[in-house]
């Protein structure tokens, strides 16, 4: 499968990463034999085979609906970019 | 003095022949000396670790003995550190000093081990010659024009050039095993589910699996006795009775069953390697080791299968990278797309950026199908291949990696680079325990030998390991340029 450069574009965006046409152009070759490479699984015998999602197909293991963890907001918010009041602060959203 | 062993500074120093502060002094000394030249550290915490050596010299004199009781260790940069920059060899987090301990780096504190700082790696854990870390690539001790193998180069390169006793590294397709071969150490990843992945950064969820990188398997042993144990923080860790993975050391190898997987010994394995790994297993023969030829007949779709999956979980993962809470920002975003695309654009290399797409393509609308779940059915035959092997063998035995160290910017096309890892990936879809320990030297560069090991059989992996280091000397040796 071949990837061109406005695929790429449509994907980046999806991943929400910002791309020059140029550094799209440049990912279309890997992306390319990525894609190319991964097809040798169109062959594989899994006809019937369960889709293996977890090496021990362990089951979700719940807890008692308690508090344990205490209030580390001030923490959390001092590695934030942009602060304010105990808000993170993003561009205007609503024009 | 720097030679010595993680076993050996934990004996020395509970004999009182040493003191942490001495020993951290005599390591710290080194990283300064040598890792000009290699690399393999991104951030030393020389202060803290002092202050570490000190309270352990401390607990030494009163008789303490928790058991990496002031031995210096490194952590990946992988590893959430409180207080210390935690990068994860990314742009993205260069800015992230981390509010909490992973479990860990909690887990070796409370075992008594001084941390002198935090090692290199690809960004993100993505990669297999860590070129794709933001602080630079890390060389090769043996060689230093030559890669240290990826994703834990760092530790691997630090270890070898024994910068450090032991260190800690991270395998999601071979990131533990590939550079430890390269590095000529030993390096364990265990099975999946043993070491929490609380506070390690995640890459693919179902995949990551933490572990110890020292010298020999004994180091390793010690070392995965403090990290490993039930973790209710993690919710796919493992609820089992705390294990000791030194207890197999010594088990003798009489009437072992080591299978030989023939697709480990086919087209595309050096023929100079292959020597090294026969060699090595007429060394376990002469401990009494019985040898079996067995078939894993489709580990060749290990590869792409996991280039499927990896990719598939780390567009999950890394989409928490928004510029928001934590990590890098741009500058004066116009909106909140600008602010998502620009941040994750500027904060993310080219072999990340790489890997986000695949994994948003193949989950992407009208394509999960053909390749998620067509690759996680996959997933399920390959673990298949391991179980029907192991109703007959003990332990799977054959090359960690195909060829030898190969020279920085030699695997420019991501394809080639993503093959390195042929022989390691099929024990991270199966989440079986492997490891790698050095078994030889050819031109000077080291050759390692893979083991692999049913579910939670650890400290027989381990043994064997031992056992074999016992008559061999290859995990003694250090490159001449670092002795």
């Amino acid at each position: 499968m071949s990837v061109e450069a406005s695929e790429v574009q449509r994907i980046a965006h999806l991943a929400r990463l910002a791309m020059s046409d140029e550094k799209a152009r440049e990912f279309a070759g890997g992306l390319s034999d990525i894609f190319a490479f991964v097809e040798q699984l169109d062959g594989a015998p899994i006809e019937g085979v369960e889709p293996m999602a977890h090496p021990l197909d362990a089951e979700q293991r719940l807890r008692p609906d308690a508090v344990t963890e205490p209030d580390n907001r001030e923490g959390f918010q001092a590695i934030a970019p942009a602060v304010e009041g105990g808000l993170y602060l993003v561009p205007r959203v609503i024009e | 003095m720097s030679q010595e062993t993680l076993s050996g500074w934990v004996r020395r120093l509970q004999a009182r022949e040493i003191s942490s502060r001495e020993l951290t002094q005599l390591y710290l000394e080194r990283i300064e000396r040598f890792d000009p030249q290699l690399n393999s550290f991104i951030t030393v915490t020389a202060e803290s670790a002092l202050a570490q050596a000190e309270a352990a010299d401390a607990r030494l004199a009163n008789g303490e003995q928790t058991p990496l009781l002031g031995v210096p260790v490194a952590q990946k940069d992988i590893f959430c550190t409180e207080g210390v920059r935690t990068s994860c060899g990314s742009r993205m987090l260069d800015p992230f000093v981390s509010p909490y301990d992973a479990t860990v780096v909690e887990r070796m504190n409370a075992a008594g081990a001084v941390m002198l700082g935090k090692t290199n790696m690809d960004e993100f854990a993505m990669g297999s010659s860590n070129e794709t870390s933001f602080y630079g690539p890390v060389r090769n001790p043996w060689d230093i024009e030559r890669v240290p193998g990826g994703s834990s180069g760092g530790s691997a390169a630090a270890v070898g050039a024994r910068l450090v006793p032991g260190a800690t590294g991270t395998d999601t397709g071979g990131s533990i095993r590939e550079p430890a071969a390269f590095c000529g150490i030993t390096g364990l990843k265990p099975t999946y589910g043993r070491v929490s992945r609380y506070g390690m950064i995640a890459f693919a969820s179902s995949l990551d699996q933490g572990g110890p990188m020292a010298a020999t398997a004994e180091d390793c042993g010690l070392m995965l006795n403090a990290m490993a144990g039930f973790d209710p923080r993690d919710s796919t860790s493992v609820e089992r009775p705390a294990e000791d993975f030194t207890a197999g050391l010594n088990q003798d190898l009489k009437g072992l069953r080591i299978g030989l997987p023939k697709e480990f010994f086919g087209e595309g394995l050096d023929e100079k390697v292959r020597g090294v790994i026969d060699a090595a297993v007429e060394v376990l023969k002469g401990r009494g080791a019985e040898i079996r030829e067995v078939s894993l007949p489709n580990s060749h779709l290990s590869v792409p299968a996991y280039y499927v999956i990896a990719p598939a979980e780390c567009s999950s993962n890394l989409a928490r990278f928004d510029g928001v809470r934590y990590g890098h920002r741009c500058d004066d975003p116009k909106d909140l797309m600008d602010l998502y695309t620009r941040s994750r654009g500027e904060g993310f290399g080219d072999e990340v950026k790489r890997r986000i797409m695949v994994g948003t393509y193949v989950l992407s609308a009208g394509y999960y199908d053909a390749y998620y779940l067509k690759a996680q059915k996959v997933r399920r035959i390959i673990a298949d291949d391991f179980r029907s092997a192991f109703q007959d063998v003990d332990v799977l035995l054959g090359p960690t990696t195909p060829e030898l160290p190969f020279a920085l910017g030699a695997k420019a096309d991501p394809v080639s680079m993503y093959l390195s890892d042929i022989y390691t990936i099929a024990a991270n879809l199966a989440g079986l325990p492997a490891m790698s320990l050095p078994a030889g030297e050819i031109d000077g560069l080291p050759v390692g030998l893979q083991l692999i090991g049913n579910y939670f059989d650890e400290a027989r992996l381990l043994g064997v390991a031992h056992q074999y280091q016992q008559e061999t000397d290859w995990h003694t040796r250090v490159p001449a340029a670092f002795a």
